[in-house]
């Protein structure tokens, strides 16, 4: 009896050990992805179902709207935290990444794996992999390329009578804009006109205070005219090329597009407030995230024939604000391995395709690169040429400091009616040059 | 037998620790009984208050930055505290804190009053009208700033709609109007927190004594001499220790204006405690953002004092 009592307990200890064995197992193949709440999101999800199929690795993810996702996720790097072991950050903090030591470096693993940063698009692998920027020192694979754009009411744009009134009003065609001036005047048109008994309003501009949302609109017309952070690459002196006539020039007509040509209470209003105003037919224009035009182009109400996309317009220069983001390994992680492995797999030209096809936005050569990828959506030969002429924000680690700064400066003067815009201007450089020198830069 | 031998010891145990433990208290102080009592409590406070202070005061001297752990801490003096006080842009989001205590808390002692003392009456529906008066306060303060935004929003919000009806005044956007938006987080709070005031005043109105009244009636006071005579004087302890309570909290407010209006626009409702949140855990200028703390907290300690000994003043 004591010999079957001693047997019995054996074997459910053995298989207990076993059960807490293979859950500690499981435990271990498992990866966490974090990330922005959004559509692109979605699609990674799909996408990721692949990669635990082929490997057996559980993929959970951690997904944060974009209002809070900066404060959210850079606390969790600064404070060490083992929650994200795959990071996809935003652009401007492969600096702080980099510099702080949260990200782990790639170029071993590039090596070892064959994985050639030529075989992506060399704007992206510059604005998300490297730091110091432009050099081979790489800290993620660029991952979702992004620009901002804007999406137009086709639809109205091809009405006889809206044609005729815009022609009778402007002596031109009504055209996708391809200047700031032509959209001033399409805004202008638009505003406040009735069109289906409905009173409608020019566009949806980005005017958000909280995180980046203003300053995101703002560079958009900033780059247009030509701006430029610094004098020289690389030094810091900014006087004169921050608060340029050019510049300056820019700061008002943006003041004045949203002044005269944004829906009634647009003045804290970023990507989400955009699509709304878009998408309830209040707007005939907006500017947006290219990763949203996937979405857009299916939408039932305005999908379709019924909006058209279009590059940020030029004015001096051909230029629009970065978007994006490449993924990292975060250094805290126990399973730096298994992120690794999971960056492999999403390298290859195979899953990148897919990737486009579920509507992430490829940074891979054979896929952007492809003859039929202008193509292969209404919005992707806009991308292609929003994505040669990208700008960024400073990547400094203290780019959030730096943002900051430049959303109060430019909320002040454009939403809240204070001051000029040179003064706008004059003392940003004040705030960026107090931040430059804390941080040992000048 | 068995139950015997089991409840034997417990007793033989008790008589053998008490006169142990008595003996031990026995030989202490009176002084040194009172310290092991508070000492946890000393320890504790130390701990979470004291020490935290303490360490604030020294990091507002330096350069410290909490997401760089393994860069140089460098002692700057005076510097924080010099460009915090030399900023025109501080200034702004203590006038802009200033002017949403100071009205708030005006426009709050007067409608609170004003409804407890309708309230007071003791008309037939007065229970259900101050459980009705005080369902806002029992709102999570974000969740107010939320539906609030909604309520402004000036082409769908019953708000813009009222005030058109009113006086023709179209789409009002009472959040992106600089001119404005100070005052909807002035009236948001003031619907929040009146009923708050109401409900310290109902106190002090029910604690005054029927004769009072009956006298001042036989000395054929009229109304507005019974209340400033009776009513306002016994009140106003419990209204001062209303605004008291008030006033810190409004001096600290943030969660219901960052959902209501992110500070904006541009920085017209920036108060004080929003820029210290984005300076110390966005910007990451842990040095600069303590220093601002103590300004904060010697002016709403020295603030604070003075009130109390008004306060004591009134209720003696």
């Amino acid at each position: 009896m004591r010999t079957l009592a001693r047997t019995a307990l054996g074997v459910g200890l053995t298989a207990a050990m076993g059960l807490g064995a293979s859950a500690a197992s499981a435990q271990d193949q498992e990866l966490t992805l974090c990330w922005a709440a959004w559509d692109p999101a979605n699609a990674l999800v799909e996408l990721s179902k692949d990669f635990t199929a082929q490997t057996g690795i559980k993929m959970n993810f951690e997904f944060v709207p974009w209002t809070n996702f900066a404060d959210r996720m850079l606390n969790e790097l600064n404070s060490g935290g083992q929650l994200c072991d795959l990071m996809i950050g935003d652009s401007q903090w492969i600096g702080a990444g980099a510099e702080y030591g949260h990200y782990v470096k790639l170029n071993d693993f590039f090596e070892a794996e064959s994985i050639s940063m030529d075989d992506f698009l060399p704007a992206t692998v510059y604005a998300y992999s490297t730091w110091p920027k432009g050099s081979e020192n790489y800290y993620a694979l660029p991952a979702m390329g992004d620009a901002l754009g804007w999406v137009y009411r086709k639809d109205w744009f091809e009405r006889p009578e809206i044609q005729e009134a815009f022609q009778a009003e402007y002596g031109r065609p009504l055209t996708v804009p391809e200047t700031w001036e032509e959209l001033m005047e399409v805004a202008k048109f638009f505003q406040g006109r009735e069109i289906d008994g409905e009173v409608r309003y020019g566009a949806a501009i980005y005017t958000e205070r909280g995180s980046e949302g203003i300053t995101m609109g703002v560079t958009a017309a900033l780059y247009a005219w030509g701006f430029e952070y610094e004098n020289t690459p690389g030094s810091y002196d900014m006087e004169g090329a921050v608060n340029s006539p050019d510049a300056i020039a820019a700061l008002e007509f943006y003041k004045e597009l949203y002044e005269c040509c944004t829906p009634p209470g647009h003045s804290d209003a970023y990507m989400v407030a955009n699509l709304d105003a878009y998408k309830s037919g209040q707007v005939a224009m907006q500017m947006n995230w290219f990763a949203f035009f996937p979405g857009i182009a299916k939408d039932e109400t305005v999908g379709g024939d019924v909006s058209g996309f279009f590059v940020n317009p030029s004015m001096k220069v051909a230029a629009s604000a970065l978007g994006g983001q490449g993924i990292s390994v975060v250094s805290y992680s126990d399973k730096q391995d298994l992120a690794l492995q999971y960056i492999k797999w999403f390298a290859q030209p195979d899953v990148q395709a897919k990737w486009w096809e579920l509507g992430g936005y490829s940074c891979h050569v054979a896929v952007a690169g492809a003859p039929d990828f202008p193509t292969s959506t209404p919005f992707a030969g806009e991308f292609l040429k929003a994505m040669g002429g990208v700008k960024d924000f400073w990547q400094e680690p203290i780019y959030a400091e730096l943002l900051q700064a430049m959303q109060k400066r430019v909320h002040d003067y454009v939403v809240a009616d204070q001051g000029t815009a040179a003064d706008a201007l004059n003392k940003l450089i004040e705030d960026w040059t107090i931040s430059f020198e804390d941080d040992g830069k000048l | 037998m068995t139950e015997q031998t089991m409840s034997t010891p417990a007793p033989q145990q008790r008589t053998a620790t008490a006169p142990g433990l008595t003996g031990r208290l026995r030989g202490l102080s009176d002084r040194a009984i009172a310290w092991l009592f508070i000492g946890p409590t000393m320890l504790l406070l130390l701990a979470i208050n004291i020490f935290p202070l303490i360490w604030t005061v020294y990091l507002s001297f330096t350069n410290y930055r909490a997401n760089q752990p393994g860069r140089e801490v460098k002692w700057v003096g005076t510097r924080n505290y010099e460009r915090l006080l030399g900023s025109e842009d501080i200034w702004g989001y203590l006038q802009a804190t200033a002017h949403f205590v100071v009205w708030t808390m005006l426009l709050q002692v007067i409608l609170g009053l004003g409804l407890a003392l309708l309230i007071n009456r003791g008309f037939r529906t007065a229970s259900f009208w101050t459980t009705l008066i005080l369902i806002p306060m029992m709102l999570s303060p974000a969740v107010v700033g939320t539906f609030w935004t909604y309520i402004f929003q000036p082409q769908t919000g019953i708000f813009s709609y009222i005030i058109d009806w009113f006086a023709g005044t179209g789409a009002l956007d009472m959040i992106g109007a600089p001119h404005l938006a100070p005052w909807t987080i002035v009236i948001v709070d003031t619907w929040m927190w009146t009923p708050y005031i109401m409900l310290l005043c109902l106190a002090g109105l029910r604690s005054i004594p029927p004769y009072l009244y009956e006298a001042a009636e036989i000395d054929r006071a009229n109304a507005l001499q019974k209340f400033w005579y009776i009513t306002l004087p016994r009140v106003l302890p419990f209204l001062m220790l209303a605004v008291l309570f008030r006033g810190i909290e409004n001096f600290k407010m943030f969660d219901m204006v960052v959902e209501l209006t992110s500070g904006g626009p541009g920085s017209v409702t920036e108060l004080a405690s929003i820029n210290l949140k984005r300076e110390a855990f966005e910007n990451w200028k842990t040095g600069y953002s303590s220093a601002f703390a103590i300004i904060l907290f010697v002016t709403v300690f020295g603030l604070g004092n003075i009130y109390v000994k008004a306060l004591n003043r009134v209720k003696s």
